[in-house]
C-alpha cells in the first residue's frame, strides 16, 4: 500500500500547452507509469497534446475521464484559483508545485478549502510532489532515485533534501511506500501530521523518515503527534543548525514563537518524543537502515 | 522585503493610517529643512533595519534648528549593530498620553491571520509578552472573512484600550488589516501606536515586511527595491539572481535547493569548518548559473576552499558535471574546489569529471567525505 496516491490514481494536468511546465513534468510522470488521463486549458478544449485529451475545465475533465487527482504548476498569479477550480470539480487530491505564490493567496485558498471543500486535500504549494514508487509519481521527483516495495514512508519540507533522503535509502536497498514533499511555504495544504497519521494507518509503511528545517513550529507540532499517536519508529533530520540568523523586523515573530523555530528546539522536541534524530542526511539514512533491519 | 520606518509610514499613509507629519533627510541641512517644515519640536530618527536604535542613540528630540543640526550630525554615520545610518526621518514630536502595540502577521500553526493588540505598548513589548501574556489581546482572523469594524471594536475593548481611543483605534486597525492583506505584507506592526493628550490616535513607528512573492502585482514597490543590501557580496550575487547570504567563515558553499544548502552548512560545521556563505543555485545548475556562483564565491577574499554540493534530480548529474567544467573554463578560481555530485546519472557525471580532477579539483562520493576534505583544504578550524 501507499498513502494518498497509488496505481489507481488518475491525474489531470491543469494548464496544459505544448510549452507548459505542467506538460513537461506530466509527461515525465506518465513515462514513470502514472496514469495521466487529461489536461485542461480554457483555450484548447477538445484538442489533444502528446496523446493527452485536453478539456476547457477541470469539471469537464473529471466528467469525461474520472480523474481523481490534479497536478498544478501554473505561474503564481493563477495558482490559487487553479487549486480552487480543482476542488470545486470534486478532485480529492491536488498537487501544486508552483513556487512563489503570495502568502495572502495561500492563506485565503487554504481556508476556502477547509470551509467549502473539505473533501479535497492540497499537497504544496512550492513542493516537489509525491511519489509512491512503482505506482504513481506526481510532481518533479526523479523516479530513478526511488525504490518500490517499502517499508519506509518519507515526509519532507525541503525539496532537494527529499531527493537526498530517497537516494540514501535506495542506495542501501531500503524501499519506500510513499515519499511526500509537503513544501516549505507558510501555509502548506498538507502538514507533517497529516502524513504521519496516514503513514501510521498504512499497513505497509513500517517506519517513517521525517525531514524538517528551521522556522515555524511544524516540527514541534509533529513531535507532539508522534509522542501521543504514533507506534511506528521515526527517524528525523532537521536542516539549519548553523543557518545564519535572519535580520528580524518587529516584535510579532518573537511574541508568537518564543524559543520555537530553531533547529535545536525542533531536534530536542523530536528526541523527547522518542524520534531518532540524526545530525546529517547520511546519518539519517544509516539510522533508518538500522531501524529497518531490526523490524524483521 | 523589509521596509525602513519612513517607507513603512509612507505605505501606511496610502491606506489612510494616520502618521506624524515629517520627511526624510540624507544630510544635516536637509534635516533642518524637514524640521522647519514639520514644526518644532521634532524627533530625529535613524533609518536602519534593526531594533534597539533608540538605546543606541539613534532617536533624539530636538527643540530647535541648532539641536536638529547637532543630533543629525551625530546620528548620520552612526553604526547601530553593524548598520550604518545613511538616512534620517524627521517628524513633528508628538505628546504621548498612552502607548499601545498593534500588529498583523500570519499564524502559521493556525493557518490564519493573527492580530495582536496591547494597551501596554512601547519598547518593552517582548518583555510584556513573556511576563504577562494576558496583556496582549490576540485575534485570529479567517482570511476569507477578514476584519470588519464591529470585530475591531470588540477587540479594542477586550484589549483594554482607553475609552477615548477605542473608536479611532478600531478604525485604524481595520485600515492596518487592509494594508496587511491588500498591501501584501508579511508583517504590519505599529509600536507604539499612541494616544495623544488631546485624544488623537496615530502610528508613531512602522515595521513593515512585504511579501516578495507578491511583487508581480505591486509595481509601486519598485521604489523600495535595492535600498536594503548591506553586504557587497550579497549585492553582487543579487545582481546575478543568486540566493546568497554572506557569512564569516572560510569554506565557500554552492548547493542546489535551500534545504541542501542549509544542510551543507551544517555538515561543514560538524566536521570543524566554517562556511563563508549560504548559496542556493536552485534546481537548474547549468553552466551559466554555476559560473556566476563561482565568480561570486571567488570574489570573497576569506574563502580558502569551495564546496560544490549538487544533488541531481531532474537536472541529471552528467549535465551538472558538464556545467561545472564549462564554468571552470570561463572563471579563474583562486581556491581548490571539492565536488560532491550525486543523484540521477551520477556515474556518468563522475566519469565526465574523472580526467579533469587534480589537487585543485577534487571529487568525493558523499556529503560527509566532501565536507571533511574541503575543511582540510581550507586549513581546518578557523
Amino acid at each position: 500500500m501507499s498513502i494518498f496516491v497509488d496505481e489507481t490514481t488518475k491525474v489531470v494536468i491543469q494548464g496544459v500547452s505544448p510549452t507548459s511546465q505542467g506538460l513537461y513534468h506530466g509527461l515525465r510522470n506518465r513515462a514513470y507509469g502514472t496514469k495521466v488521463v487529461a489536461g485542461t486549458n480554457p483555450k484548447r478544449g477538445g484538442e489533444e497534446v502528446e496523446g493527452i485529451p485536453v478539456f476547457a475545465t477541470v469539471a469537464e475533465a473529471v466528467e469525461a475521464t474520472g480523474a481523481n487527482a490534479s497536478f498544478i504548476s501554473v505561474p503564481p498569479p493563477f495558482a490559487a484559483d487553479a487549486v480552487l477550480e480543482a476542488a470545486a470539480a470534486g478532485i480529492p487530491f491536488v498537487v501544486c508545485i508552483t513556487e512563489g505564490i503570495p502568502a495572502q493567496d495561500e492563506a485565503r485558498a487554504y481556508n476556502r478549502l477547509v470551509r467549502d471543500f473539505p473533501g479535497t486535500r492540497l499537497l504544496g504549494p512550492n513542493c516537489p510532489g509525491i511519489i509512491s514508487p512503482g505506482k504513481c509519481n506526481i510532481g518533479i521527483t526523479s523516479g530513478d532515485i526511488a525504490l518500490p516495495g517499502g517499508p519506509v514512508g518519507i515526509v519532507s519540507r525541503s525539496g532537494t533534501l527529499t531527493y537526498q533522503a530517497l537516494h540514501e535509502l535506495s542506495q542501501q536497498g531500503v524501499g519506500q511506500t510513499t515519499c511526500v514533499g509537503i513544501g516549505g511555504d507558510p501555509v502548506p495544504g498538507t502538514s507533517f501530521i497529516d502524513c504521519l497519521r496516514a503513514f501510521e494507518d498504512d499497513p505497509d509503511t513500517r517506519a517513517v523518515m521525517m525531514i524538517g528545517e528551521i522556522g515555524g513550529s511544524a516540527e514541534e507540532e509533529a513531535a507532539e503527534f508522534i509522542a501521543s499517536s504514533m507506534t511506528k519508529p521515526v527517524v528525523s533530520y532537521i536542516a539549519g543548525v548553523t543557518a545564519p540568523p535572519g535580520r528580524k523586523m518587529g516584535h510579532a515573530g518573537a511574541i508568537i514563537s518564543g524559543s520555537k523555530g530553531t533547529a535545536q528546539a525542533k531536534m530536542q522536541a523530536l528526541a523527547e518524543a522518542g524520534v531518532t534524530v540524526a545530525q546529517n542526511p547520511t546519518e539519517a539514512g544509516e539510522a533508518m537502515v538500522d531501524v529497518v533491519r531490526k523490524l524483521d | 522585503m523589509d521596509l525602513f520606518e519612513y517607507q513603512g509610514k509612507q505605505y501606511f499613509a496610502r491606506f489612510g493610517i494616520p502618521i506624524s507629519p515629517g520627511g526624510v533627510a540624507d544630510t544635516v541641512d536637509e534635516a533642518v529643512a524637514q524640521a522647519d517644515a514639520a514644526g518644532y519640536p521634532v524627533v530625529v530618527k535613524a533609518q536602519v533595519k534593526v531594533g534597539g536604535r533608540g538605546k543606541a542613540g539613534g532617536v533624539k528630540l530636538a527643540a530647535d534648528a541648532d539641536e536638529v543640526r547637532t543630533h543629525a550630525g551625530n546620528i548620520l554615520g552612526l553604526d547601530i549593530k553593524g548598520h550604518v545610518v545613511k538616512r534620517l526621518w524627521i517628524e513633528h514630536a508628538s505628546d504621548i498620553a498612552r502607548e499601545y502595540y498593534a500588529s498583523f502577521t500570519l499564524d502559521r500553526s493556525a493557518k490564519c491571520h493573527l492580530g495582536m493588540l496591547s494597551a501596554e505598548g512601547g519598547v518593552e513589548i517582548e518583555e510584556v509578552a513573556a511576563t504577562n501574556p494576558d496583556a496582549i489581546a490576540t485575534l485570529r482572523i479567517d482570511p476569507v472573512d477578514g476584519l470588519g469594524l464591529d470585530g475591531a471594536r470588540a477587540w479594542v475593548a477586550r484589549a483594554g484600550l482607553d475609552e477615548e481611543a477605542r473608536e479611532q483605534a478600531a478604525e485604524l486597525l481595520v485600515k492596518l488589516y487592509t494594508c496587511y492583506t491588500e498591501g501584501d505584507c508579511d508583517l504590519a506592526e505599529i509600536n507604539p501606536l499612541i494616544l495623544t493628550p488631546d485624544g488623537r490616535v496615530h502610528a508613531l513607528d512602522a515595521k513593515v515586511t512585504l511579501d516578495a512573492n507578491a511583487t508581480f502585482r505591486h509595481p509601486e514597490w519598485e521604489e523600495f527595491e535595492g535600498s536594503d543590501v548591506e553586504d557587497e557580496r550579497e549585492a553582487r550575487a543579487k545582481a546575478r539572481g543568486l540566493n546568497y547570504i554572506g557569512l564569516d567563515g572560510t569554506v565557500g558553499i554552492i548547493a542546489n535547493g535551500a534545504g541542501l544548502a542549509m544542510s551543507t552548512l551544517d555538515v561543514v560545521n560538524q566536521v570543524g569548518g566554517t562556511a563563508a556563505n549560504f548559496l542556493d543555485i536552485g534546481g537548474g545548475a547549468n553552466a551559466d548559473v554555476m559560473a556566476a556562483a563561482l565568480e561570486v564565491i571567488n570574489s570573497d577574499p576569506k574563502v580558502q576552499a569551495i564546496f560544490v554540493n549538487i544533488f541531481g534530480g531532474i537536472t541529471r548529474v552528467d549535465e551538472v558535471a558538464k556545467g561545472v567544467l564549462e564554468a571552470l573554463s570561463r572563471v579563474d578560481i583562486g581556491s581548490p574546489i571539492v565536488l560532491r555530485l550525486d543523484g540521477t546519472n551520477a556515474e556518468a557525471g563522475r566519469a565526465i569529471l574523472a580526467e579533469h580532477l587534480s589537487d585543485r579539483l577534487v571529487a568525493e562520493p558523499t556529503m560527509l567525505d566532501a565536507a571533511r576534505r574541503v575543511v582540510a583544504l581550507a586549513g581546518g578550524q578557523s
